[in-house]
């Protein structure tokens, strides 16, 4: 199991204040484990994902990769941006927002992170770019600039990014939410493809039908705390908590269901 | 320092605030006047020499700076035989200036009025007329407010300039002080610290009718 | 006729007088343009620490800045500093009192630059493994100066314009100059009207061009839009 373990979240809490919002959060994912994080709105999925590249760094708690602590030194005391650095370089995140450059092209916000973090030479990290924009089906768009393109287009180009980064994990961070219902589906198909990989990744979603498809393990948060944690199929389909039937059954009440 | 100092700069002090609150009255009535007629007719028509005329006058009277226009105001009239009295001169002259910059501000706040708004008068049958006095002109009113308050604090800065032209508001009466007692840092420090209620004033007026009207 | 030429005469003459003051113009509005910008970064730097004392400074300046007119600051340095054994020259005091007012407001010009980058991209930078530095040179400031270039240049057209109050100092500018031409010659029509066409030539086309940076920077948001849903996160209820 240890040799495995691609990340450890342990005992993960997140307070703002008096609120708190993280509260025990722990599990583990494998190499190549494909993990789904679902929950109502305020459940702290999102703040639980941004705290593993310590975006939101946990109030308590111990975040690792590979077996290496995340954003902390050795005496226990938190990393500044500057250190966390190396670690965050490798794991690949996509935002809700897409948050794009905007002052440079999409071929240009794909190759930046390789030549200026990686170190690789301007016409190497072009390429990689290019096979990248290739993959995610945007090659012909390379030289344009990001707000030229639409939502969908703009998050595939996201991805693109984060996987130039050739990270180890990838999160994502309800990727479609933001995008308009008729472009949801590209980038789904996207993701589903670097699934197909068998990329390890943790996915934040309301997209339940597409996350009982594509990951392997679902788990459901609620009140800032795991509810369960199991083998998709089975969560979604023989749902053990009261909270989970609810929530279950409240998305079949809100609308169509695939 | 004599004891009678202090009460002459308060006097000279106070006496040139009575004029530059004057001129800048003056002055910003000139402006608003000109400003919201010339925005509301741009708005409202789409007369092409119209439009044409403002942006000459406004491209002209913004890419000069007010002093050489003052003077140009106050001596060229006077070389026409027109001799205007200093404070005349004064509010003319940056009445002339701040229409051409609250026009672009008035426009701003008429067109930034939503689509909607307009819309909705005209289904209900409004004129365009009716429909712009009732419902984007108080809007638009509204939403210029902040950057009027702006105008109105350099406004009062700027009246510091018709000295020049020979108006006896502050800098004028603290330079005839000055050069009577020499006393330079006391007499130029007061003036500063006038000027700095005389804005803050203007810029707290302005905050306050902002926040009137937006509980409405 | 005898008046026009009469006029045409005089223009040959004073033309070279005026041009000669053009160049103290100039040297206070590049002077006066450099200076404020070191100012506004130096004051920048005094708002983003955490020293509240330092914070308070900047502040403190920037409302004596903005509520204070040139006029007054430049006859406080020019007059009142010898008092206190700091004797400048009309030139320096009109350079220094027109960067202390720039400086102000180029402040708030680099502050709204850097604060309208949206905040998901310093973080993106900063999830791919970027540096704050990196993040500083590469993401943030290139788009800073983008947003700011437009502003700089509103700026440099106001110091233009203000120079003329050094006239009251005495700087041999543009206006003193056309002031002397207008005593010696009284056709203040002419003069003046000649002072404030070439005003005008200078500053006018930095504003159209102004102008034109800023349309170019606000129009690309609207492409931005398409396909972006404009919905808050969609909640539980939401169609699958």
């Amino acid at each position: 199991m240890a040799a495995d373990t691609l990340l450890e979240v342990a005992n993960l809490g997140k307070t703002f204040g008096h609120l708190t919002v993280l509260k025990n959060v722990s599990f583990k994912l494998d190499r190549g484990e494909r993990v789904a994080l679902i929950g109502p709105s305020g459940s702290g999925k999102s703040t639980c994902l941004r705290a593993i590249n310590y975006l939101e760094p946990p109030t308590e708690g111990e975040i690792s990769l590979e077996g290496q602590l995340i954003g902390r030194r050795r005496n226990g005391q938190p990393m500044t941006d500057r250190e966390m650095a190396p670690q965050r370089a490798e794991i690949g995140m996509v935002f809700q927002h897409f948050h794009l450059w905007p002052h440079l092209s999409v071929r240009a916000n794909v190759a930046l992170q390789p030549r200026k973090v990686r170190g690789m030479s301007r016409d190497d990290a072009e390429m990689l770019a290019g096979d990248l924009l290739g993959k995610v089906h945007l090659a012909h768009k390379a030289e344009e600039m990001p707000q030229r393109l639409s939502g969908g287009q703009q998050q595939r180009v996201a991805i693109a990014r984060a996987l130039a980064q050739q990270p180890k994990l990838l999160l994502f961070d309800e990727p479609t939410s933001a995008l308009d219902p008729e472009l949801v589906g590209e980038v789904l198909t996207v993701i589903k493809e670097l699934a197909a990989e068998g990329r390890a990744m943790v996915l934040v979603t309301h997209e339940i039908a597409f996350a009982r498809e594509v990951a392997d393990r679902i788990i459901f948060m609620d009140g800032g705390q795991i509810v369960e944690d199991g083998p998709a199929k089975a969560v979604l389909d023989r749902p053990k908590s009261p909270r989970l039937k609810q929530f279950l059954a409240s998305l079949k009440l809100g609308g169509a269901d695939e | 320092m004599s004891d009678a100092l202090p009460g002459l700069i308060a006097e000279a002090l106070l006496t040139g605030a009575l004029v530059t609150v004057n001129v800048t009255a003056g002055a910003l009535t000139v402006a608003l006047a000109i400003g919201m007629a010339l925005a509301a007719a741009a708005v409202m028509t789409n007369n092409r020499m119209l439009q044409t005329t403002i942006r000459v006058y406004v491209e002209a009277l913004r890419n000069v700076p007010s002093l050489t226009f003052l003077f140009l105001l106050y001596f060229g009239l006077a070389s026409l035989g027109i001799r205007l009295p200093s404070m005349l001169a004064a509010i003319v002259g940056l009445g002339l200036i701040g229409g051409a910059v609250t026009v672009d501000i008035f426009r701003s706040g008429f067109l930034s009025v939503p689509a909607g708004q307009s819309e909705a008068a005209a289904s209900i049958g409004l004129t365009p007329f009716v429909a712009f006095r009732l419902i984007v002109f108080p809007q638009g009113l509204r939403l210029a407010l902040p950057s009027l308050g702006n105008y109105a604090v350099a406004l009062v800065k700027d009246t510091s300039l018709v000295a020049a032209i020979a108006a006896p508001e502050i800098m004028f009466n603290a330079r005839q002080l000055v050069n009577e007692t020499f006393e330079t840092a006391l007499i130029y420090g007061s003036a500063a610290l006038v000027y700095l209620v005389l804005t803050g004033a203007v810029a707290q007026f302005t905050s306050l009718v902002e926040r009137r009207l937006e509980v409405r | 006729m005898m008046f026009v030429e009469t006029i045409a005469d005089n223009v040959t003459d004073w033309v070279p007088r005026l041009l000669v003051g053009l160049r103290s113009t100039f040297g206070l509005t590049a002077g006066g343009f450099c200076l404020a910008f070191v100012l506004a970064l130096l004051i920048e730097y005094l708002r983003s620490r955490r020293n509240p004392a330092l914070r308070l400074i900047a502040r403190l300046y920037i409302a004596f800045a903005r509520g204070v007119p040139v006029l007054v600051i430049l006859y406080l340095l020019y007059f009142a500093l010898p008092g206190a054994g700091i004797t400048l020259s009309a030139l320096s005091a009109g350079t220094i009192g027109l960067a202390a007012v720039s400086g102000a407001y180029l402040a708030e010009v680099f502050r709204a630059g850097l604060s309208a980058i949206p905040t998901g991209q310093r973080e993106a930078a900063l999830a791919s493994g970027m540096t704050p530095f990196q993040t500083f040179r590469l993401v943030l400031l290139p788009q800073a100066v983008r947003h700011t270039i437009a502003p700089l240049l509103i700026n440099l057209v106001s110091l233009l314009k203000d120079s003329s109050i050094c006239a009251l100092i005495a700087v041999p500018e543009l206006t003193l100059v056309s002031r002397e031409i207008m005593s010696e010659s009284f056709m203040p029509l002419s003069v003046f009207a000649l002072t404030a066409l070439l005003y005008f030539a200078l500053a006018w086309p930095a504003s159209l061009v102004a102008r034109a940076l800023e349309q170019r920077l606000h129009r690309p948001a609207a492409e931005r839009d398409r396909g972006r849903s404009k919905r808050p996160a969609v909640e539980v209820t939401a169609v699958g």
